[in-house]
């Protein structure tokens, strides 16, 4: 043990997430090359719509509807310090819509969906389904990753677009049933206040969630060490990193989108 | 004909395979027998490009595996893993008729259900089997669906990894006697990796002994029992004493 120990460690553990990264990096690029190629896979990539969009709409609605619901406590609450109250309506649509939506949406979907297509993944390898794809000519890359991303880069927009009306009417019905908003002038307020911009905002970064959340779910399955073991640590470490690079992503886009 | 020479692969600090010399004739049953982590699964992955040697050439009718075109090269093969790997979320049929449903040997639905049904019937399965899911069968049935799989394209080269692990004696007897009849039935080429010897002399025309990474010993099954060589005949009678360490 020497002093610089501590410091090769941190070092070993940079160049390791410096190569997970680049790995992960590698994986997208064979997604995006293999994509557009023969063959396509259509019923794979209906089940996965089905799986990773209309699924998922329950636990979107929840999420939504309390975010949306609390938001407008909060800001109505906060507001009253300063005598700005009414801004609940503005500020309910802008943060769900710029903001919570996509996030929490994209951190649902982490939670759903990746770690379900991880375990997924991960069992089919450790039971050499994956093996067996191949010896029945089936790239399990075509077969498994692309409709499972495809899937989910086009129906996380969606399902942030409707966590976001969602969001919103759940401010709407507590700022009209709890603190006395008038319901027509806060629809008014909303509408006059979101901008397309602040809309498309959201559903690009949909789109970028929905990628990052499906594309670390078969990345970590199809790596995914052997026994019970390994589909739990797959499916851990999927959770974890998905979660984190849709929040790193979002502070990215962000910044792109709104940055002055 | 399937040969390879000097085939070598390493995991780690573990060198599995040490420069595997072997040759299977086409239309011959060959069953590699070894014990347990000496690398027969390895080997035969290797074969199929599941795994790549880090030394060594396989070829098949004398082209280098390595370098054929993989759907075409794959085509011909057919395999029973030993756990079945049955895809869960399809049905029964859809599992036996996968390769007909997609790519190059794709037919309409309704004939690839006929043929998977037949190919039920042959391993000994009803047609009602056909519409359940594989979590639904018992072992000794999956067994079955994964063989009728491995047959249902009637591939050239049919590989059949630990056929009657876990299986009771009766099931792996009827499991046995399908993978023979099916070989000689279709004039396929098969290489089985087992160490169970009833299969062995079920199955086999030749048998090779994997062991340290080396084919210790190879020749037709009716030789076996003669041989003088003490790995076999400490692996074929089960015997704790030998070159073959008990404890590994």
């Amino acid at each position: 043990m020497t002093l610089t120990s501590p410091l090769a460690a941190i070092g070993r553990a940079f160049l390791a997430l410096l190569a997970s990264f680049g790995r992960i990096v590698i994986f997208a690029g064979q997604v995006f090359v293999l994509a557009p190629r023969r063959p396509f896979y259509l019923r794979e990539c209906g089940q996965a719509l089905v799986q990773i969009g209309w699924f998922s709409l329950p636990v979107v609605g929840l999420t939504a509807v309390f975010t949306g619901g609390a938001l407008a406590l909060q800001i109505y609450s906060g507001g009253s310090r300063f005598n700005a109250e009414a801004v609940v309506p503005q500020i309910v649509a802008i943060g769900m819509v710029r903001e919570l939506g996509p996030v929490l949406v994209g951190l649902m979907v982490a939670a759903r969906v990746t770690s379900s297509i991880a375990a997924e993944i991960a069992t089919m390898k450790v039971t050499e389904q994956i093996d067996a794809l191949v010896t029945l000519s089936t790239n399990p890359m075509k077969y498994l990753t692309i409709p499972r991303v495809l899937a989910g880069t086009l129906t996380v927009p969606l399902l942030v677009g409707i966590g976001d009306i969602i969001g919103v009417m759940g401010g709407f019905m507590v700022a009209t049933g709890q603190l006395g908003f008038n319901r027509a002038g806060y629809i008014q307020n909303t509408v006059d206040f979101l901008t397309l911009p602040d809309i498309a905002s959201s559903l690009v970064k949909g789109a970028a969630f929905g990628f990052i959340a499906t594309l670390i779910g078969c990345y970590q399955g199809m790596r995914s060490g052997r026994g019970a073991q390994g589909v739990g640590a797959a499916t851990k470490t999927a959770v974890a990193t998905a979660s984190v690079l849709i929040l790193a992503a979002n502070f990215l886009l962000t910044s792109l989108m709104f940055s002055q | 004909m399937i040969a390879l020479t000097g085939v070598e692969k390493t995991f780690g600090a573990n060198r599995v395979l040490r420069g595997v010399d072997l040759q299977i004739a086409r239309g011959s049953s060959m069953v590699i027998i070894g014990g347990s982590g000496t690398g027969k699964s390895v080997l035969l992955k290797c074969v199929l490009g599941l795994v790549s040697p880090d030394a060594g050439r396989i070829t098949l009718d004398g082209e280098d595996v390595a370098h054929a075109e993989r759907d075409a090269f794959l085509a011909r093969f057919g395999m029973l893993f030993q756990g079945g790997a049955l895809f869960d979320s399809l049905k029964v049929w859809e599992n036996v008729a996968f390769r007909l449903l997609r790519g190059a040997r794709k037919r309409p639905k309704a004939e690839a259900r006929e043929i998977a049904i037949e190919k039920l019937r042959r391993v000994g399965l009803r047609p009602e089997v056909a519409d359940q899911l594989p979590g639904e069968l018992s072992g000794g049935m999956q067994k079955r669906v994964g063989l009728a799989r491995a047959i249902a394209a009637e591939p050239e080269i049919i590989f059949f990894d630990e056929p009657t692990t876990g299986l009771d004696p009766i099931m792996a007897g009827v499991i046995n006697e399908l993978i023979r009849e099916i070989v000689v039935e279709m004039g396929a080429t098969a290489m089985t990796i087992t160490h169970d010897m009833t299969s062995v002399r079920a199955i086999a025309d030749n048998v090779a002994m994997l062991h340290g990474g080396l084919i210790r010993w190879t020749g037709p099954v009716a030789d076996m029992d003669a041989t003088s060589d003490p790995y076999v005949q400490q692996f074929i009678h089960g015997r704790a004493e030998g070159p073959i360490a008990s404890v590994r």
